[in-house]
């Protein structure tokens, strides 16, 4: 294929305006020893050729698992609109709106995207979206330490251990320090925290629910902290706000999450959407693209990218953070799920996966060797203590069809026998029960 | 149009000695030729400054100046008026729209300011932009 | 236009969901649930449908006009990778499914994308082997910094700063600094390059890196860049390059026999992926040799029986920059792209990339000042400074385009020229096209010599003109 329009006869009236005979000489001035030696790629191939290929190499994907398999990224219901929006290439095709004039479309969509984050966290200001629920959970650590001038941060270990890496990883050069918070009975440890809390810390990072599903009200953390000067940041799983207490009403001061659940399939780990909400006070030093409204010269109605003293491309090794692309069609989705949803849709979408989970805790401990793990309230995922190996009990359920859940001692030392269960509005009864027997069976 | 009780800098801060406390803010010609200012950042109370180092910004739309102290010292006072809204800083710069307030620590570090018909002069040779 | 929160009538709704088919119900305390349901709209899917159109309507796309904005490589997106990106055997996949038993078997075919993709982009680039992790460029930029960062701290080199040129983007000082590391910024010559003597000023042990956009912003190869980047592997400090500008040199040249020892690539601009309003974008970051160990983890590898496999044990891994492995939706595009194009194809991409620049740059230069004028690469820079005396900015100038249908130039970008206007045309576009913008810019620059007024009411065909931005960040008014 080739998507060049121009023709031969084009090219030589280019080239002959320019007073040149062939595309080479415009090469001309890449020193002779540096221009390319090898170049082994493979022959251009037909679209066809293409899509068969894919659909191939597609097809090499176990995607006919039923899927309990969750860890912060899930398996929900994508109305079909959304996909009619998303494919508008007025706005896949556009890029940054620096021109507000003939870029409104973006502009409303993420104002209205601002708006929903607003509403469903509780938050007073969002910005347009971040790459992901980790890099926004390690912006939201760094905007503390801007806010505050500390440099110690409390992580509770309930927050997802993909996260505590990110974090690790993205502030080993930076002269921070971390201490990590072993949970108590599957929430966080409130004495430890306590206990760490001093006049040097930055800020507490949680998560609700957090890693094992297990659900907590962050309030009395909020107040102890605040109290010695201290955030509190708190990663959210969005669909879960459509019943349970949002960061806004326990007083977090900073929100973020993946976005990943609001409309967007899972596709091997992205593109994603991070979202950050946090109070009016602190906007300034958010990071990320804002959209603002404004008015033109005659009282018309618009939206602007505002705020952007606070970004890169003016204070460049000042700025609140390097970021530059987002992920505003992943923005745009959430918005348009969120849209089609609805007020109702949304909170009945959070009700099936608490109540099916709820039903799926309780058929799988009425096997004797599968245990509840933790006794506290859990949304939509839960931990499951078999008596042997997690790892090989679901191992043996993909034999059977199933993406039973995560072996959670991958991550946890001492939970080798730990099963997390995710369940969404797409799973049925039958399958709940199917994966019942399916485990029974196994053990 | 520039009081003459204050002292200029060449990067447009003007400062007025109270007793042993500066108050210190930018001039008339630094607002008119921001033009669009949309924040001024604040150092907190106890904060030290050092006699031409930033204390703070002051934003336009797309651009952010940095504010240089023309004096060393302690912040004891900073206008909140100015935290919520520039407005006053827009309307009265050299008055009302005062930006900090420091406890000298060397008053000669006021000597070789510019005085009104100085900064003037300063300003009128600054070459005006097309 | 009405926002979406003022549409629709109470309790109607959209999307139905199935009813529950379970007799629980979830135990959970009244206490932990919110106080009232998030105040989302109550609009049919019609509804939602006719509001999102109607905004897609008030949007500029490469799919819909030209689009010439400078650095960011506004190709067309073939459609193709649209579809093969909406395979199930794609979307529905896990990201954690390879972390069960059997592992990368369940995912083979994506394992496989990403393992080719990496493959391809070391060969147009000559690096040894890249990660699909970093999510855009300027987080690839980040990643890169991390592994100079370890690369010196394995050393026990101690060294505190990045030298960046002026006409770097914004982002190369933001992540440098995020990193840890202080910037030093070294002016641009009279050719607009960061020349050798500037350099060599700067130059000293504390140095770790030098991070460099090739070609530059100004959209110039620079002649001594080999010359530089031998002097800085002197004081054993390392060349990044931004790779924003692959575009141009596709084929021709690679970043590592320049010199490069790591680099970012932006999927996005160069591998024709669509851009998506401002992202999701994807920048890999490739590596010599010596940089291989410390790339994030995990990595797709081939085994010796051709199956692909992630690989979790490298001890000195900087770590994990991304939750999983990259924006895989926009990697597969890629992917599709460049076997699309093949080897023969992604040449002919740099060279009419080239070929449009320099044709524009040629036809406008006695219309606008041209501040260096020699062969460009991908993109040439203009200035509105002649303009200027009869009082039209650059901005006016490109809001001027949008009447004449075109979307403007980058402007105000680089930051070493006065009243800036970077134009990059890209390959997709036809002459008949280019002619058009060229006719348009004339016009324009006529208009400014005329009839000023003109431009700075500019634009008129538009359902809203200039907005009050000074307004807008003082109200901030950011959500309903």
């Amino acid at each position: 294929m080739t998507y060049i329009a121009n023709t031969d006869t084009q090219r030589r009236e280019m080239l002959s305006a320019l007073g040149l005979d062939s595309i080479d000489e415009l090469f001309d001035i890449i020193p002779k020893n540096l221009k390319s030696f090898s170049f082994n790629l493979p022959e251009a191939k037909s679209e066809l050729e293409l899509r068969q290929h894919l659909q191939l190499l597609a097809r090499k994907n176990a995607t006919d698992l039923i899927s309990f398999l969750g860890g912060g990224f899930y398996d929900h219901y994508i109305p079909a609109a959304v996909d009619t929006i998303i494919s508008r290439s007025e706005f896949y095709t556009a890029y940054t709106p620096y021109q507000p004039e003939i870029s409104q479309g973006v502009l409303q969509a993420i104002y209205e995207y601002q708006s929903a984050i607003c509403r469903l966290t509780n938050m007073e200001v969002s910005n347009a979206s971040l790459y992901d629920g980790g890099t926004a959970l390690y912006e939201a650590a760094m905007m503390s330490v801007r806010i505050t001038g500390r440099r110690k941060i409390i992580v509770d270990e309930g927050v997802s251990p993909i996260y505590r890496k990110m974090l690790h990883c993205y502030t080993s050069n930076l002269s921070l320090e971390f201490v990590e918070i072993p949970t108590h009975n599957g929430i966080v440890n409130r004495e430890l925290v306590k206990k760490e809390l001093d006049k040097d810390t930055s800020a507490v990072i949680l998560q609700n629910p957090n890693f094992f599903g297990c659900i907590d009200d962050f309030t009395d953390i909020v107040e102890k902290a605040h109290q010695a000067g201290a955030l509190v940041i708190s990663s959210v799983y969005p669909v879960s706000l459509g019943i349970l207490k949002t960061p806004g009403e326990m007083g977090i001061d900073i929100a973020t999450g993946e976005g990943q659940s609001l409309g967007l399939p899972l596709s091997f780990g992205g593109p994603y959407l991070g979202f950050m909400g946090t109070s009016k006070k602190y906007v300034r030093k958010m990071p990320g693209r804002i959209v603002g409204k404004a008015h033109d010269n005659k009282g018309r109605e618009g939206f602007v990218l505002t705020l952007q003293t606070r970004e890169q491309h003016i204070r460049r090794e000042k700025a609140t953070s390097n970021i530059c692309t987002n992920e505003t069609l992943c923005a745009l989705q959430a918005l348009v799920y969120l849209t089609l949803l609805g007020k109702e849709g949304f909170k009945e979408v959070a009700e099936l996966c608490a109540d099916k989970a709820a039903y799926t805790s309780k058929r799988l401990t009425e096997i004797s060797n599968v245990k509840k793990k933790f006794s506290q309230p859990f949304f939509n995922e839960f931990t499951v203590e078999l008596t042997g190996d997690a790892g090989d009990a679901i191992a043996a359920l993909v034999e059977k069809g199933f993406a039973a859940g995560f072996p959670l001692g991958r991550y946890y030392k001492g939970m080798e026998r730990c099963m997390l269960v995710a369940v969404t509005e797409k799973r049925t009864k039958e399958e709940i029960g199917l994966l019942k027997e399916s485990l029974e069976n196994v053990l | 149009m520039y009081p003459k009780e204050l002292k200029y800098t060449k990067t447009h801060e003007w400062v007025k000695n109270e007793d042993g406390e500066a108050v210190i803010g930018i001039t008339r010609y630094a607002v008119e030729k921001l033009k669009d200012i949309v924040f001024i950042e604040l150092p907190s109370i106890g904060a030290k400054v050092t006699k031409d180092s930033p204390f703070g910004t002051i934003e336009s739309v797309k651009a952010v100046f940095e504010l240089n102290s023309p004096v060393s010292g302690e912040v004891i006072a900073v206008n909140e008026a100015v935290n919520t809204s520039v407005d006053k800083v827009v309307k009265d710069p050299h008055g009302d729209g005062w930006i900090i307030r420091v406890k000298l620590k060397e008053q000669s570090e006021l000597d070789n300011l510019l005085s009104k018909e100085e900064y003037e002069k300063f300003i009128q040779d600054i070459p005006k932009e097309g | 236009m009405k926002l979406i929160f003022n549409k629709g009538a109470q309790g109607r709704r959209g999307v139905k969901l199935p009813e529950l088919d379970v007799p629980n119900k979830a135990e959970i305390p009244e206490k932990l649930f919110r106080k009232s349901p998030a105040r989302l709209p109550e609009v049919s899917e019609m509804e939602v449908i006719r509001h999102f159109i109607e905004l897609s309507e008030n949007n500029f796309g490469v799919d819909t006009n030209f689009y010439p904005l400078g650095s960011c490589t506004m190709k067309y997106n073939p459609k193709i990778g649209e579809e093969v990106a909406r395979y199930n055997g794609f979307t529905a996949l896990h990201p954690l499914l390879p972390q069960l038993r059997p592992g990368g078997l369940l995912t083979q075919g994506a394992l496989q994308v990403i393992y080719e993709t990496e493959q391809f982009l070391s060969e147009l680039t000559g690096m040894a082997e890249f990660t699909m992790q970093p999510l855009a460029g300027a987080h690839g930029e980040l990643t890169g910094i991390m592994i100079i960062a370890a690369y010196h701290k394995a050393k026990g080199n101690k060294k505190t700063k990045v030298i960046i040129p002026d006409s770097a983007h914004g982002t190369n000082p933001a992540s440098a600094a995020i990193a840890g590391y202080r910037v030093e910024s070294v002016p641009s010559n009279e050719h607009g390059v960061m020349g050798y003597r500037e350099f060599m000023k700067v130059l000293d042990n504390e140095v770790a890196a030098v991070m460099l956009t090739c070609p530059n912003t100004l959209g110039l190869f620079n002649p001594e860049i080999k010359k530089i980047a031998d002097k800085v592997h002197e004081v054993d400090a390392l060349m990044y390059c931004d790779g924003a500008n692959l575009n141009a040199i596709l084929g021709k040249s690679k970043p590592a026999s320049i010199g490069f020892d790591l680099m970012h690539v932006n999927l996005h601009k160069t591998f024709g992926t669509p851009h998506g309003g401002g992202g999701p974008g994807a920048g890999p970051v490739g590596v010599k040799e010596k940089l291989k160990k410390f790339l994030p983890i995990s990595l797709v590898i081939k085994r010796r029986d051709g199956t692909y496999a992630l690989e979790y044990e490298r001890p000195s891994s900087i770590g994990y920059v991304a939750p999983f492995y990259g924006n895989f939706g926009v990697i597969l595009k890629a992917y599709t792209y460049i076997l699309s194009l093949g080897g023969e194809g992604l040449k002919k991409v740099s060279e009419n990339a080239v070929l449009n620049a320099n044709y524009i740059k040629e036809k406008l230069k006695t219309h606008y000042h041209l501040p260096y004028d020699r062969t460009c690469m991908h993109e040439c820079v203009f200035s509105a400074s002649r303009q200027m005396k009869k009082g039209v900015h650059a901005i006016d100038i490109a809001k001027r385009l949008i009447d004449y249908g075109f979307h403007p130039p980058t402007v105000y970008f680089p930051l070493i020229v006065e009243e800036a206007m970077m134009i990059e045309p890209t390959e997709t576009e036809s002459k008949e096209t280019i002619d058009a913008f060229i006719e348009a810019m004339i016009k324009i620059a006529e208009e400014a010599e005329k009839n000023p007024d003109l431009l700075h009411s500019a634009p008129v065909s538009t359902p809203i003109s200039r907005l009050d931005e000074t307004a807008a960040a003082r109200e901030m008014d950011l959500r309903v």
